[in-house]
């Protein structure tokens, strides 16, 4: 065969890669054509309906079905929850039953007929204060009952470094939890079918990993992988809360195998923002040191705060973030809370220590009268392991940052951002990302017709996943866009990688690529042949084969050599074959204005400045970035679960009250890729979450270079605002 | 259980007779009973915009609208925009523009801004912000939405200039 280099090709030799292309699938979903999992409504379809928990921690004591299953037009009730061994509630919102009938309001009518009683037993919510989780006894203990934290790591010696410092700042800083708020909520539509005419399951699962969540149906039903399909075609976000089969999807696929009809199962939005999965929250004491030039010495800082029930809180092994001075003693404690579970939430960890590490740098900037960018530079050679290969991409992202924001024109000292009412300042903050692709097949496919297709059991998460695969065949076959097909959402692919970890783009870019290449390798040895060439001279383009820049003959022709099987080709899991790397850094900063009588924060303008290697599409890419700024101001100024420590319960579950921005409270928004040459040659990396990792620290160091009060804790509401100014 | 009604309307200039249940909303009554799922749920309370549509010209959240209140009435939904796969300039704007990312909200920003340019053919980007404040995004950060609409207002005068 035809051997082709594996490699993107240089810089500039391309007509898709690299360009700003409109998504593929953007007819279907700009028409209303494209199917959701919530839009699956099959003749027959049974609707249901969820009975939830309505109290922190408690024990279901009465539980009876039998006046739901009498109403008419109900077809079964499933219970997720017994009063047998399995009666413990550990959240509000917690699932207790489904009822699956004709429509919606018949299953509604019968969850409001389950007699459903409970023993109340006593709760903690409270994820900021340590000292009543401690009365409480909800943290970590040992065998002999002592108290121990999650993380105790001590490198150097702190004390005695900051004893030595010129300057020592000392603050209280955290971040709230927050849901993940997809716009569909989570759930599935499963239809069982004993006919043996294909799988005995189909489930339509709102899903980041079509691939994988088929094993989890078999197996809770004792099924081979091979008889469950799962489709997801279209998805209406996940943000890192949809990897799972869920027992959501299990119910829906029980209560179809019971009543012999598709059962659709979608979560109510109070229940989507309480029960599958939440962001974990981090509070903390920091002390940080520094010479007179800004050269970070120690950092000591002690944090806590709640991933649910479980006990955790944010990683304590990657504080401080991204800067890694030589002394440092860092404490973590996690508070067991009868809250809802957390589930990866878009850049796991990394925007609360984030949060947590930069508002610190910058408060000590302040206190060092240097402007916080200064700082960073002073300290770009004492980076954490991870973030060490990128100093000098955040040196060049800093200044190109800077002049986005106009920051020397801007910039002022800590609390001068002028005499009125409403004052104006400046943040920045940085991130780093790993972005690896991982094992990941696409299946490249060459007709006698001329058509061209790569499948994989992937999904687009509004990404753009489709449309770089589509992008990658039609380059490396030389073909217009909308010549090939790519074709994902369903597991009967080839496997393709779960969506989570920004490892999607780089694992199906490059499995396509490799395919590509080899599928028309073999069109090259066929094209050789007939037109007595040298099969090495060939390359595509233009819809046609060229040697040396003379045409031989139109893809079209080439493909008619094909005959009845078309050349398929199926490309491996990404190597290292420099196709795609991982690594990137990422600067952010913000201008905003604060109304110090209202406590209202204004975004004037945030600058975003991105690696991710080498740009497939730089359409979708960006798009990613805006998307991680807005999540990134949502939870720097409004978004936050609220518990009620009496009842216990997540009183904001609503769109209406858990506050998330309108199209009226964002600003100016600037994304720009940096992308040198050395960054186009080291391949493509993922981008989904680093972009939505310093918007929140960024946007808090602006409010305190605006006001000189740093507002401690994010989100930075209006009363945080008014409160943190009042204590000034 | 109360008996269901029958309810003859005009959905994108087809008539259409159908069954509802008195407290079925008019955006269950779309998707699930006629199957015109294009229109979508977020909230269910008037709270995200995602099931905007046209009632009698106006814009409506129609998980607050009874499907028993249609009768009678003219709906446009987001099906009835584009001509098969032909997208209008709204649509095309949004397309271009990268204004939808995973796309579930974008029936609705679609639906709002087709309101808003019958309305305003000329919207300033504060009137554009302040009219589809209603409509909730997860994905896209906004701008792209505002520069879409923008892009859209523009076409649709061209064009309309042309016409005369
Ligand atoms: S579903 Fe109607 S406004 Fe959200
Ligand atoms: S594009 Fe996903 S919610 Fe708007």
């Amino acid at each position: 065969m035809a051997e082709r280099e594996v490699t993107w090709g240089p810089r500039g030799s391309h007509t898709l890669i690299g360009k700003e292309v409109s998504r593929i699938d953007g007819v279907e979903k700009a028409s209303g054509a494209a199917k959701y999992t919530n839009d699956m409504n099959q003749p027959g379809t049974l609707f249901a309906r969820l009975l939830t928990c309505t109290h922190a921690k408690a024990k279901v004591t009465r539980l009876n079905v039998d006046k739901a299953k009498a109403i008419a037009g109900v077809h079964t009730v499933y219970l997720f929850k017994d009063i047998g061994e399995n009666a413990e509630c550990n959240y509000d919102g917690e699932l207790v039953a489904a009822v699956a009938a004709e429509t919606a309001d018949i299953a509604e009518d019968g969850v409001r007929a389950i007699e459903v009683a409970y023993e109340v037993l006593p709760h903690v919510v409270d994820e900021q204060d340590l000292e009543a989780a401690r009365a409480a006894k909800r943290l970590k203990y040992d065998d002999d009952g002592k108290e121990v934290p999650l993380v105790d790591r001590t490198v150097g010696d702190p004390d005695k470094a900051i004893a030595d410092a010129d300057v020592v700042h000392t603050g209280y800083y955290g971040i709230h939890t927050i849901s993940h708020m997809c716009l569909e909520p989570h759930g599935a539509h499963c239809t069982w079918d004993e006919s043996g005419d294909g799988p005995k399951l189909t489930a339509r699962h709102s899903t980041q990993a079509v691939s994988t969540t088929g094993p989890q149906f078999a197996s809770q039903f004792g099924l081979d992988a091979s008889d469950v399909r799962v489709i997801c075609n279209y998805i209406g976000g996940g943000f890192g809360s949809k990897f799972a089969a869920d027992i959501w999807g299990w119910a829906a696929a029980q209560m179809s195998k019971d009543t012999g009809r598709p059962v659709r199962l979608m979560l109510d939005r109070a229940t989507e923002l309480k029960t599958p999965g939440t962001r974990p929250s981090g509070f903390a004491n920091v002390t940080v040191a520094a010479t007179k030039d800004g050269k970070i010495t120690a950092w000591k800082s002690h944090h806590w705060g709640t991933n649910g029930p479980q006990g955790g809180t944010i990683d304590g092994n990657q504080m401080p973030y991204v800067f890694d001075p030589p002394n440092k003693h860092v404490v973590s404690q996690g508070i067991a809370t009868d809250c809802g579970p957390n589930r990866a939430w878009r850049a796991p960890n990394h925007p609360q220590l984030c949060a947590i590490t930069d508002t610190a740098l910058t408060d000590l900037a302040a206190k060092l009268n240097m402007s916080p960018v200064d700082l960073y530079k002073a300290n770009l050679d004492q980076l954490d392991d991870t973030a060490k290969e990128n100093s000098k991409l955040y040196a060049a992202e800093l200044d190109r940052a800077a002049e986005l924001m106009e920051w020397e024109k801007k910039w002022h000292a800590h609390g001068k951002g002028g005499n009125g009412p409403v004052k104006r300042g400046l943040g920045v903050a940085l991130h780093r990302w790993g972005g690896q692709s991982v094992k990941c097949s696409s299946e490249v496919r060459i007709f006698a017709d001329g058509g061209a297709q790569a499948s994989i059991g992937s999904q687009d998460l509004g990404t753009g996943t489709r449309t770089v695969i589509a992008m990658v065949l039609a380059e490396t076959c030389g073909l217009p866009l909308e010549k090939v097909k790519a074709r994902l959402g369903s597991n009967e692919y080839v496997y393709g990688n779960p969506s989570g970890g920004s490892i999607t783009v780089g694992s199906v870019t490059g499995a396509t690529r490799r395919a590509a290449l080899e599928a028309t390798g073999i069109l090259f040895d066929k094209v050789a042949e007939k037109y007595k060439v040298d099969a090495k001279t060939l390359s595509l383009g233009d819809e046609a084969v060229w040697s040396d820049k003379k045409k031989v003959c139109s893809w079209k022709d080439a493909c008619r050599l094909i005959g009845p099987e078309p050349i398929t080709a199926t490309g491996p899991s990404p190597v290292a074959d420099g196709l795609t790397s991982k690594l990137v850094g990422g600067v952010q900063m913000a201008d905003v204005s604060v109304d110090t009588e209202t406590g209202v924060i204004r975004i004037n303008r945030m600058v975003a400045v991105q690696d991710c290697g080498l740009v497939i599409n730089e359409k979708t890419a960006k798009s990613q970035v805006y998307g991680g700024l807005i999540m990134g101001i949502a939870y720097a100024t409004n978004e936050e679960r609220i518990m009620d420590n009496n009842s216990g319960r997540y009183i904001n579950a609503d769109m209406e009250t858990y506050k998330l921005p309108r199209i009226g409270d964002i600003g100016e928004l600037i994304v720009e890729f940096y992308q040198p040459d050395s960054e186009y040659n080291r391949g493509v990396v993922g981008l989904g979450e680093p972009p939505v990792i310093s918007t929140g620290a960024a946007i808090a160091n602006a409010v305190a270079n605006a006001t000189g009060v740093r507002v401690p804790v994010l989100p930075m509401t209006p009363k945080r605002v008014l409160d943190a100014l009042a204590q000034a | 259980m109360a008996k269901k009604r029958v309810v003859t309307t005009t959905i994108n200039g087809d008539t259409h007779e159908f069954l509802c249940q008195p407290r079925q909303t008019l955006l269950e009554t779309l998707r699930d009973v006629l199957g015109l799922t294009g229109t979508k749920e977020g909230c269910s309370n008037g709270n995200c915009g995602a099931c905007t549509v046209h009632l009698n010209g106006r814009p409506v959240d129609s998980c607050l609208v009874l499907g028993v209140e249609v009768e009678g009435a003219e709906i446009r939904t987001i099906e009835g925009v584009a001509c098969g796969s032909h997208l209008d300039e709204v649509q095309e704007a949004f397309l271009e523009g990268a204004a939808l990312q995973c796309g579930i909200c974008t029936p609705g920003f679609i639906m709002q801004t087709e309101s808003l340019l019958d309305e305003n053919p000329n919207p300033t980007e504060d009137e554009i912000r302040f009219y589809l404040a209603g409509n909730l995004c997860r994905c896209t950060g906004y701008d792209k939405i505002v520069r879409s609409v923008q892009c859209a207002a523009e076409k649709r005068q061209t064009a309309n200039v042309g016409d005369h």
